[in-house]
C-alpha cells in the first residue's frame, strides 16, 4: 500500500504536513530536516524541488529556492541525499515542484528515480489535468506514485469533481486566491469555502494549504479537512534556525491539542 | 481580421505542433479559462472589430507605410521594403497589441490591468492604451531593466501607470513576468493581465499574434500596390518572444514559397554563452504557462540570456515561433550585437531612419540570405531607434 493511504489509516485526522526546500538553508540539510519532522510528528513530508521561476510561490519560498539553487542544489544531488531516506523516515513523502526541472531529468527516469528511494507522490503545480492524463498518468502509476492535485476557492464544481477522479492520497486545498505564504488566518470567507468542499463527499481526502502557520490555524483548517500543509512558516523557522530540536519543538507545538 | 486557418496555427487544445498548451498552476486556471472561453467571440465581434480597426487607424496611424527602400536596395542587389511599425503610435508594433487586449479587457469587464516589461516598450504602450481607457495599469518591470531603461520608466509614470520593481530572481524580464503572474493569481477577479509578446499559456500565444497579424495583412495589399503580387519571396523580422514576427509572418504561413526568416540575438556570439539565440542554444521546456524551447541548464533551470536590445533578451521563444523553427517552415538565423549595430547605422546613414536595436537584427539578417536582383524581400521594421539613443552612442562607430 502506498504510504500515503496507510498515513490516513493510521490516523483519523489533524494530519500534519510539512513542506521544506530541498537543499534549504544548506545543501546537505535535506535529509536531517525530513528526520527530525518525521520524528517530531509530522504525519506527512514534501520535499520542494527548487525551481528558478516559481511563479505559484510568494516570497519566502522563491528566496528559499534561489538559496537553494545557489547552494548547488539539482536533481541529481537530491536523489543522493535521498539514497537512505527510508532508514532515516517512515512517513510519506512527496516531491513538489514545478514541471520543468522533472521533464529535463527525464519524465519516466525521475518517477523511476523516485520509486527507488522511496518517494510517494508528486505534486507538480504547473503540470495541467489534461497532460497528466494523456501522458504522464500511465508513468505515474507503473511506478506506484501518486499524483496530488490542487484546488482553490475559484476552482469550479464541475472541475473539482473531475480532479477528485484523477487524484490519489489527498486533494491539495489551497486556502485562498493567493501564492504561497500570501496571507495568513483564515477568514469567514474562507470558512465558507471549506464547508462546501467538506460538503461534497469527496472520495479524496483533503488537506488545506496556503496561510497555515501555527497551533491556531492549522486547528481551524482540521476543522474541515482531514488535515493541514504548512510550507512558508516553516521555512521562516528554517531560515532562523534548522536544528532538530527546534524542528521537533514547532511539530509539537502546532499539533498540540486545542486547549 | 480574416481568419486564417492553417496547420502552422494552434489547434483547439492549444498547441502550435508539440508547444504551447496552459502549463499554470491550478490558481490561475479559472482566469486563463475565462480568457480563453471568451476571446474568439469577443474580437470576431462586430462592435470589437468596429472599435478596434477605428483605434487603430485613428490613434494607432494605420495603415503603416510599407516603404521601398531604394538605397538599401542597390546595396544588397534586391528589392528591399520596410514595413514602417515604427511609426506606430509609441513608437514600436506593441501597441497593435496592447489596443486589442484592453478592448479585450473591457469586454470581460475587467477594471485592472497589469503587464510586464523587459526594455519598457510593452509597458509604455500598456501604460498608454490605460490612460486611453481609464483604466488602472500597474507594470512589472525588474530592478535591474529599471535602472537600465530609466526614460521608459518614467514615460510610464508620466501615463499614470504604477511601475514596480520585480526583485527576484535575476530581476530582468522573466522575472517581471513571474511577478505580473502572482500579482494575477493573488488579484483573480477584476484584473486582465496584458502579455506584451506570443508567449505565456494559451490563449495569448494565440490571441497576441491575431492582434499583431495586422502587419502581414496589410502588407499583402500593400505590396499588391507596388509589385503587382501580394507575395515578397522573403520576410525577415527579429524574434525575442515573437510578437512582430509573429505579425510579419501570419498571412504568409501557407504561402510556402514566402521564405520566413526569424532573427535571434546572438549577443556577443553563441559561443561566448552572452547570447539570447534560443534556438541555437536552448532546449525544449516549460516556461511562463507554456511548453516552447527554452535556454536553460541541464538540470531545467532557466538561465539569463544576453544581449544588447533589451527587447530580445527573453530566454525562450513563443510556441508559435517554436513551431515553426522544428517544422522547418521559418529560418531562424543570429545575428551579433556588432553585426545590429552596423545595419542600424547603415539603415540611418542610407535611409535615414534610426531603427530600434531590435529592429536593427533583422537588417542584419539581409547578410546572412542569398539574394537575387529579383528578390523581393520585406523586412519588418518593428521599432525606432529613439529609445536606444544611448546604446547607438555608447557603441560609438557612428
Amino acid at each position: 500500500m502506498n504510504r500515503i493511504d496507510q498515513a490516513f489509516i493510521d490516523k483519523k485526522d489533524r494530519l500534519l504536513n510539512v513542506y521544506f526546500t530541498a537543499g534549504y538553508p544548506n545543501l546537505e540539510d535535506t535529509l536531517s530536516i525530513a528526520k527530525a519532522l518525521d520524528e517530531g510528528g509530522a504525519d506527512l513530508i514534501e520535499i520542494g524541488l527548487p525551481f528558478s521561476d516559481p511563479v505559484a510561490d510568494g516570497p519566502t519560498i522563491q528566496a528559499s529556492s534561489t538559496v537553494a539553487l545557489e547552494n548547488g542544489m539539482t536533481l541529481n544531488r537530491l536523489f543522493d541525499q535521498l539514497a537512505t531516506l527510508r532508514e532515516h523516515v517512515k512517513v510519506p513523502v512527496l516531491l513538489m515542484g514545478y514541471i520543468n526541472p522533472v521533464l529535463q531529468y527525464g519524465f519516466e527516469a525521475f518517477c523511476a528515480k523516485c520509486a527507488e528511494v522511496g518517494i510517494d507522490g508528486l505534486i507538480l503545480p504547473d503540470l495541467p489535468m489534461y497532460e497528466y492524463e494523456v501522458m504522464y498518468q500511465s508513468v505515474l502509476e507503473k511506478y506506484g506514485l501518486y499524483n496530488v492535485f490542487l484546488i482553490t476557492p475559484q476552482t469550479s464544481e464541475e472541475r473539482i469533481q473531475k480532479i477528485d477522479s484523477l487524484s490519489k492520497g489527498f486533494i491539495y486545498m489551497v486556502s485562498s486566491a493567493s501564492t504561497t505564504g500570501a496571507k495568513s488566518g483564515i477568514s469567514t470567507e474562507q470558512i465558507s469555502y471549506f464547508q462546501k468542499i467538506k460538503s461534497m463527499g469527496l472520495k479524496n481526502k483533503r488537506l488545506i494549504g496556503f496561510g497555515i502557520s501555527d497551533n491556531e490555524s492549522f486547528s481551524k483548517a482540521c476543522e474541515y479537512a482531514d488535515g493541514a500543509i504548512i510550507g512558508s512558516a516553516f521555512i521562516k523557522l528554517m531560515e532562523e534556525n534548522s536544528s532538530s530540536e527546534n524542528i521537533k519543538n514547532y511539530i509539537q507545538q502546532v499539533k498540540s491539542p486545542v486547549s | 481580421m480574416s481568419e486564417v486557418k492553417s496547420k502552422y496555427l494552434v489547434d483547439e487544445r492549444g498547441y502550435f505542433g508539440k508547444f504551447g498548451g496552459a502549463y499554470i498552476p491550478e490558481m490561475l486556471y479559472p482566469n486563463v479559462e475565462e480568457l480563453k472561453n471568451a476571446y474568439l467571440e469577443i474580437m470576431n465581434s462586430d462592435a470589437f472589430q468596429k472599435d478596434f480597426q477605428k483605434l487603430l487607424k485613428d490613434y494607432v496611424g494605420r495603415p503603416t507605410p510599407l516603404y521601398f527602400a531604394g538605397r538599401l536596395s542597390e546595396q544588397y542587389g534586391a528589392k528591399i521594403y520596410l514595413k514602417r511599425e515604427d511609426l506606430c503610435h509609441t513608437g514600436a508594433h506593441k501597441v497593435n497589441n496592447t489596443i486589442g487586449q484592453i478592448l479585450l479587457a473591457q469586454a470581460l469587464g475587467k477594471k485592472r490591468i497589469i503587464a510586464e516589461t523587459g526594455a519598457g516598450q510593452h509597458g509604455v504602450a500598456t501604460a498608454t492604451v490605460c490612460a486611453l481607457m481609464g483604466l488602472e495599469c500597474t507594470v512589472y518591470m525588474g530592478e535591474i531593466d529599471m535602472a537600465r531603461q530609466k526614460p521608459n520608466v518614467e514615460r510610464m509614470k508620466i501615463l499614470g501607470a504604477e511601475v514596480r520593481p520585480a526583485t527576484s530572481g535575476s530581476k530582468t524580464l522573466k522575472d517581471a513576468t513571474n511577478e505580473a503572474m502572482r500579482h494575477w493569481i493573488n488579484h483573480p477577479q477584476d484584473t486582465h493581465y496584458i502579455i506584451g509578446s506570443v508567449v505565456g499559456p494559451h490563449p495569448y500565444p494565440d490571441l497576441v499574434a491575431r492582434f499583431q497579424s495586422v502587419i502581414s495583412e496589410e502588407i499583402k495589399w500593400q505590396l499588391k500596390e507596388h509589385e503587382g503580387q501580394e507575395n515578397p519571396d522573403y520576410v525577415i523580422a527579429c524574434v525575442g518572444g515573437g510578437s512582430n514576427a509573429a505579425g510579419a509572418f501570419y498571412h504568409y504561413l501557407d504561402d510556402e514559397a514566402v521564405k520566413l526568416v526569424a532573427v535571434e540575438a546572438a549577443g556577443l556570439g553563441n559561443e561566448t554563452g552572452k547570447s539570447a539565440a534560443t534556438t541555437a542554444l536552448g532546449r525544449e521546456g516549460v516556461l511562463h504557462g507554456s511548453r516552447s524551447i527554452l535556454m536553460q541548464t541541464d538540470d531545467g533551470q532557466v538561465v539569463e540570456p544576453y544581449s544588447i536590445s533589451a527587447g530580445l533578451d527573453y530566454p525562450g521563444i513563443g510556441p508559435f515561433h517554436a513551431h515553426l523553427f522544428d517544422t522547418g517552415r521559418a529560418k531562424f538565423v543570429g545575428a551579433t550585437d556588432e553585426e545590429a549595430m552596423i545595419s542600424g547605422v547603415q539603415l540611418s546613414k542610407l535611409e535615414g531612419i534610426i531603427p530600434a536595436v531590435e529592429s536593427a537584427h533583422a537588417l542584419a539578417a539581409l547578410d546572412k540570405v542569398e539574394l537575387k536582383e529579383t528578390d523581393i524581400v520585406v523586412v519588418n521594421l518593428s521599432g525606432r531607434g529613439d529609445k536606444d539613443l544611448e546604446t547607438y552612442i555608447k557603441w560609438g562607430k557612428y
